[in-house]
């Protein structure tokens, strides 16, 4: 995990007025190297991990797609968004209605997911730049729109309403179908390809031409403006890839878990996993969604396996819900007030002194 | 804030003499004048659509007795919103922590469920205050986004708190002497009936407070111009305090008036926090006048859906003309200073 945090010490875009000394290496590139390393090391992960693991592994991956996505929008392009649940769920809602009532490929199901969801995501923030909705409003309206959509869906018979989708299970394993053996190691690793697709994505963007006019709007949007920029077309864009990547964390839920409904595509505590991750692992950083990401979701499992089985002292837990989400919580407000930059931030911070 | 004063600049023109005696703008009329219009259309064509002027009326009745619940919640949280700029969203979650509150009260000592008012309106501005203490003021909160990340953490906290001490059965609190009457055909029930009066009654004494006494004007100097409060020698730090504080002992009133009228359960707040931040909107942020005027039109709103569109959707209209006032009137129907 060093490795991580070193690279981020040095290349991550840093917050308005930062000054950021000149690296030796082209820092995307490092970035890259960076990433190229940490897939090569988690592809024998799932044969070392027991297989209960392995289902957490995957449960990580799923966090960081949704994470990254988020970071995207909301960490490199200022935009706070409170409704990525909107986004996960139109990936999920395509894939599954394509391959349920179609039997198109989720592969395909998934690329129509992310046209969808971007152009969602354009139509939204489209209208929201436009009565320029800031802070707190622009959250909310985010929010409105997510809502929106899930009470649509639960109200359309079209996407069976509050039953939602059950994917149907073929024989065998195949690749183009999407689907394995519960104990195989292939959910793991295409989770991984999708997971590193959308960092390299995430690298290249903020390095881009788009990238740099992107963070600039973030730091002062007027400015930005006075020069030149084409604020509504770089904010729109960002707001697009944003949203087809966490629509990939939907499409790609839906097969690992095989269902779907309004509450687990659409529900609030849906961009509530997106933002947590983030926020923790450091907002506007590379790999802070990947280290929020995993600390979450080894969270979860941690407090699964304390509910299931609880030391002598916290017997009174047992079988009762809403512990994880009681630590998550708490680690987020501790993060927040201690760690304000979250954890690859800060340590960003400190090392650049 | 900002907002407001653009829009004040541009509703009045230059010439306009600056001190005039009753300044009811004619835009205020003009725009309750179409508020009214779009009410009256939406009954009509509900009507029409029904084909039973009972229903209707009923729905219209729900509506505003429901709405009047919900103004009451959406005060508290304008208050917060217009003054320290805090989008708060643990104030469902504090609406649960009191009802549940209310609910323990009732359930173990056999107190009348408006009696706990009495204990869970300050309970909850204790609540309050230690909350803005210990993790809203102070440096680790300035920007808006670790506010409202704080919030929904301490929302996640209370709700799964409540979750797994209290469990996921949902509660219901008992009113004594409940009862019920028809008025012109429409059934009410008397607790709603309370509820409501309930809500003008704080209103009431909301408006009062903020109007009329010290802590109330120096709330109003604080919401309008910070520094400027501070320069003249108000405790900016202790009014915000004090405004959260009262914000969310609105929260535990609303609870205790509210309790026998909801089921109990650890996520009722989730529900009523969405239907107050479209009321806080709705009526102008810090406009308390406002939010009971949003809730009472957002009572309305969510009832005419129901007849439009069934059952299931009521929130769909609600959220539809919350992303409205949103884009078109950012500062509230009736867009006006802090109340």
């Amino acid at each position: 995990m060093t490795a991580t945090m070193n690279s981020g010490a040095i290349t991550i875009a840093g917050p308005a007025g930062a000054s950021t000394k000149a690296p030796p290496l082209r820092p995307a590139n490092r970035q890259f190297a960076i990433l190229a390393v940490l897939v090569l090391l988690a592809i024998p992960l799932p044969a070392i991990l027991p297989s209960a693991q392995g289902a957490v592994a995957v449960r990580i991956l799923i966090f960081a797609l949704m994470a990254v996505g988020w970071n995207i929008m909301s960490g490199f392009g200022g935009m706070f968004s409170f409704g990525h649940a909107a986004y996960f769920g139109v990936g999920a809602y395509t894939s599954a209605y394509l391959l349920v009532k179609h039997n198109v490929s989720p592969w395909i199901g998934m690329l129509a997911g992310m046209v969808v969801a971007a152009a969602v995501a354009v139509i939204i923030g489209y209208f929201s730049f436009r009565y320029k909705l800031q802070g707190a409003y622009f959250a909310l309206a985010t929010f409105a729109f997510a809502e929106m959509l899930r009470l649509i869906v639960t109200s359309s018979k079209f996407a069976n309403k509050s039953v939602g989708f059950s994917v149907p299970l073929i024989q065998g394993s195949s690749l183009w179908k999407l689907q394995f053996p519960a104990d195989s190691h292939a959910y793991f690793w295409v989770a991984l390809v999708l997971a590193g697709a959308a960092v390299a994505i995430s690298i290249a963007f903020l390095h881009s031409r788009a990238g740099r006019y992107v963070t600039a709007i973030r730091d002062d949007e007027l400015a930005a403006a006075a020069l030149g920029t084409p604020v509504m077309r770089y904010k729109l864009m960002t707001v697009a890839l944003s949203a087809a990547i966490t629509a990939v964390a939907g499409a790609f839920y839906t097969q690992y878990y095989l269902f779907v409904n309004p509450d687990l595509g659409f529900g609030s505590a849906v961009s509530i996993q997106a933002i947590v991750p983030v926020v923790i692992g450091g907002i506007g950083t590379i790999w802070g969604p990947i280290v929020g990401a995993i600390i979450v979701g080894s969270l979860t499992d941690v407090t699964a396996t304390l509910l299931r089985t609880p030391p002598d002292f916290l017997d009174f837990l047992k079988g009762r819900s809403g512990l994880d989400v009681v630590l998550y919580a708490v680690l987020l407000i501790l993060i927040v007030r201690l760690l304000p930059k979250g954890i690859v931030g800060t340590i960003a911070a400190r090392w650049r002194r | 804030m900002n907002n407001l004063d653009t829009a004040q600049a541009v509703v009045d023109p230059d010439t306009a003499p600056p001190a005039r005696r009753f300044p009811v703008d004619r835009s205020f009329l003009g725009r309750a004048g179409v508020v009214a219009v779009v009410l009256v259309v939406a009954v009509v064509v509900a009507l029409l659509r029904s084909g039973s002027g009972l229903v209707v009326w009923q729905s219209v009745v729900t509506g505003i007795l429901t709405g009047g619940l919900y103004g009451l919640i959406a005060m508290g949280l304008t208050l917060i919103f217009g003054v320290l700029d805090i989008v708060n969203f643990a104030h469902g979650a504090l609406l649960a922590v009191a009802m549940f509150i209310s609910f323990g009260l009732v359930d173990t000592t056999g107190m009348h469920p408006y009696l706990t008012l009495l204990i869970a309106t300050p309970a909850l501005f204790l609540v309050g205050a230690i909350v803005y203490r210990g993790l809203l003021s102070g440096s680790g909160a300035r920007s808006l986004e670790n506010q409202l990340l704080i919030t929904l953490g301490l929302s996640l906290l209370l709700e799964n708190g409540l979750l797994m001490f209290f469990g996921a059965e949902p509660k219901s609190i008992k009113l004594p002497g409940e009862f019920q009457f028809s008025l012109f055909g429409a059934v009410v029930a008397g607790s709603r009936l309370y509820a409501f009066l309930g809500a003008i009654a704080l209103g009431g004494v909301l408006f009062w407070l903020l109007r009329r006494t010290r802590l109330g004007t120096a709330i109003r100097a604080v919401a309008a111009n910070g520094t400027g409060a501070q320069l003249v020698g108000i405790n900016v730090r202790r009014i915000h305090m004090v405004t959260f504080a009262i914000g969310t002992a609105c929260a535990g009133a609303a609870a205790a008036l509210a309790g026998p009228l909801v089921t109990v359960s650890p996520t009722l707040g989730e529900q009523f926090n969405i239907t107050a931040f479209v009321v806080v909107v709705l009526g102008g942020m810090g406009n308390v006048v406002g939010a009971l005027v949003g809730g009472l039109l957002i009572g309305l709103v969510e009832q005419l859906t129901t007849i439009y569109l069934g059952g299931q959707s009521s929130l769909l209209g609600v959220f539809v003309v919350f992303v409205l006032v949103l884009f078109l009137r950012p500062q509230g129907l009736f867009g006006r200073k802090t109340a």
